[in-house]
């Protein structure tokens, strides 16, 4: 890290809230502002743009050093980034979103079920399968039979309805 | 006494079997995930919202009432066995409460917690019941300025408040916002930031942003270093307190109940806070404040009464001015509007069912937890040896087909996701999630508040200074917001913090 950057967190935590402040106010670029006695849908989402983009500054220049201030930054604490964790677990959520309407909900949950437990270093097959098992039952236990959602446990590509 | 026959309205609504019985799911659930570690309230309740749609409102909101102020009750007790909060309340309990599991007086500190615990609920239950319905009076006499303004203090009080930097919370508040604006504007109709997708016409699903910023992203926090827990279980014995100890936290129970009460009122602070700052005060007036960290009963009696009375006062801006204070109530909110119920000062006068329904279950539900936790301590004890790893793809189950049973939208499934990522993120940034989700819920009512205090002023900003109670509100806001600012309270708001 260079001499300027006392914290690169605070820097990249500033640079992301501009960024954003960006691309809402773009996102909302074409939507008609109005005038402030009748404000139109796209005020008060530019005034928050500005007031984000304005508290990022802020962040990201908090960030940098000015003077000799210099503190040790913080890559000696920085902690392995749990990619098999984050992968995973946003896995088995996408699949279940996939694969809810045409599988239905058992399979999905299962599948949902098994992909996440395999985000802990002590995941094993058959404990990974069972647990899915387990949930699947659960699931059409609770929320078709107790609580009478109107899910199919089986979808269309499996003969379900 | 007008009070007494709303109370007794509320009672004959809360002692149906319904409502009995989902006034106990909701403490027993609460208990439970108050002892594991690694599931809080915010996900459980956004977890169970969906199911909540079949319910009658009433029924709903005891039953997350309970889940909230039962988390309260579990946490200690974990706290106290094995040093282990379950809670971020219950971090303060740990300290002394610890040290007298290994004295072997595990069982008075728990009687201790127990009991002080009950008594600051049913107090503040009884203060909830006061000054609520006045309050809410007052706030019918608001106008949208004074709307806006009082919101705009909800939100800075609740940052300033809140621990880490107060500039990222803020920004986290504004994309709280921004985020909460997603849809149809409500007064021409024009689709905004919908990514032209039709699913998202009606914005962003609330249980999707609280499931993916608060379940998902806890369970990648916690793989983060799974270690294993070996978990050493103090022996419970000698539940009875002697006359010696009943001396000893009386006084502690009474300034936590009092502290208590009168921070969960203000935004941001409910629980936590309350535990926090009736330790130190406790220390500090202790004739012996060398036993404090060495199994001093004071040290428990104190934060967890402080803490009980805090969750329960906390729904006093929730259920009269519509004004989430932390984010359960942000969720509790959430649940009346699924229920078609507009949150604020008509509460109170148009369900008073509802309303004092909710209060008089409060105290029947901290009843049940001094009989569910006391004797049944054995079972709760043993649920801790259940490993993580088996219980988070079970949260993530539920948390799947929560989100998806609330519109049958896909969409809502992935929005889910992707808030996991991006609240992982911005938790490594050092970006609290809480804020975010305060702006999202309060978003479209500032906005339309905003709109129609310039409508009326015709368009002059100065109306939100020349009206004397919006002008105080806004004092108060800045003020608040230059004194965290300045740079001596901030370092002695950071060893606060520390402590």
């Amino acid at each position: 890290m260079g001499r300027f950057i006392r914290s690169p967190k605070d820097v990249g935590t500033g640079l992301l809230l501009i960024a954003l402040a960006a691309w809402f106010a773009w996102l909302g670029s074409d939507l008609p502002i109005g005038r402030a006695i009748r404000m139109g849908p796209g005020y008060f989402p530019l005034v928050l743009c500005g007031i984000l983009a304005a508290l990022g500054l802020i962040v990201l220049l908090t960030g940098l050093a000015f003077g000799g201030d210099a503190e040790a930054d913080d890559e000696a604490q920085r902690i392995a980034v749990p990619w098999r964790g984050i992968l995973l677990v946003t896995l088995s959520v996408v699949v279940f979103g996939l694969a809810v309407a045409p599988l239905g909900l058992g399979p999905a949950m299962g599948l949902a079920v098994f992909i996440s437990s395999a985000a802990s270093r002590r995941f094993s097959l058959p404990g990974g399968a069972l647990m899915a098992i387990i949930m699947v039952a659960f699931a059409w236990a609770v929320f078709i039979k107790g609580l009478g959602l109107p899910l199919p446990m089986l979808g269309p590509w499996l003969g379900g309805y | 006494m007008e009070i007494f026959d709303h109370l007794a309205l509320g009672f004959s609504v809360a002692f149906t079997f319904q409502n009995l019985f989902y006034c106990f799911i909701g403490v027993l659930l609460g208990t439970l995930i108050g002892v594991l570690p690694g599931l809080g309230p915010v996900p459980t309740i956004a977890m169970l919202l969906p199911i909540t749609f079949g319910l009658p409102p009433v029924s709903a909101l005891i039953m997350l009432a309970g889940i909230y102020y039962g988390a309260q009750y579990g946490g200690s007790t974990t706290a106290i066995l094995i040093n282990l909060p379950g809670e971020s309340s219950s971090v303060v309990t740990a300290i002394d409460g610890y040290q007298m599991a290994r004295q072997g007086r595990a069982g008075a500190a728990l009687a201790t917690a127990a009991l002080g615990s009950f008594f600051a609920g049913s107090v503040a239950t009884f203060l909830l019941a006061v000054f609520a319905p006045p309050l809410a009076d007052i706030a019918l006499k608001f106008g949208p300025p004074e709307y806006f303004s009082l919101m705009v203090l909800g939100l800075v009080a609740s940052v300033s408040l809140a621990s880490g930097s107060v500039i990222k919370a803020l920004a986290m508040v504004v994309l709280g916002i921004l985020l909460g604006l997603s849809g149809q504007d409500v007064y021409t109709g024009t689709p905004r930031f919908t990514f032209d997708i039709v699913e998202l016409a009606d914005g962003i699903e609330f249980v999707a942003l609280a499931m993916g910023l608060f379940g998902l992203v806890e369970i990648i926090r916690n793989l983060e270093d799974e270690h294993t827990r070996t978990v050493m279980v103090q022996k419970v014995q000698g539940l009875m307190l002697s006359r010696d100890d009943i001396k000893r936290i009386i006084a502690p129970v009474l300034r936590g109940t009092v502290l208590g009460s009168f921070l969960g009122i203000l935004p941001g602070g409910g629980a936590m806070l309350s535990s926090f700052a009736s330790y130190s005060i406790e220390k500090r007036v202790s004739k012996d404040p060398r036993q404090f960290g060495k199994g001093a009963i004071e040290g428990v009696a104190g934060p967890e009464s402080a803490n009980n009375a805090g969750a329960q006062t906390s729904f006093i801006p929730m259920l009269t001015l519509g004004i989430p204070s932390n984010p359960v109530m942000a969720l509790m909110i959430g649940a009346l509007i699924i229920q078609g119920i507009v949150p604020g000062p008509n509460v109170v006068n148009e369900q008073p069912n509802l309303f004092w329904g909710i209060i008089a279950s409060m105290w029947i539900g901290n009843f049940m937890l001094v009989v569910l936790n006391l004797p049944l301590i054995g079972i709760w004890v043993r649920l801790l040896t259940v490993p993580y790893h088996i219980l988070f793809p079970l949260i993530i189950g539920f948390c799947c087909i929560g989100v998806y049973s609330v519109n049958n939208n896909v969409y809502d499934v992935y929005a889910m996701a992707l808030f996991g990522v991006v609240g992982y993120l911005l938790v490594k940034l050092e970006c609290e999630p809480a804020p975010l989700l305060l702006g999202f819920i309060i978003g479209p009512m500032l906005e339309e508040y905003l709109r129609r205090a310039m409508l009326i002023s015709r368009g002059d900003p100065s109306v939100f200074v020349t009206r004397p109670l919006s002008a105080v509100m806004l004092g108060i806001a800045v003020l608040a917001l230059a004194v965290v600012l300045l740079p001596s309270v901030r370092k002695k708001r950071e060893e606060a913090f520390k402590e």
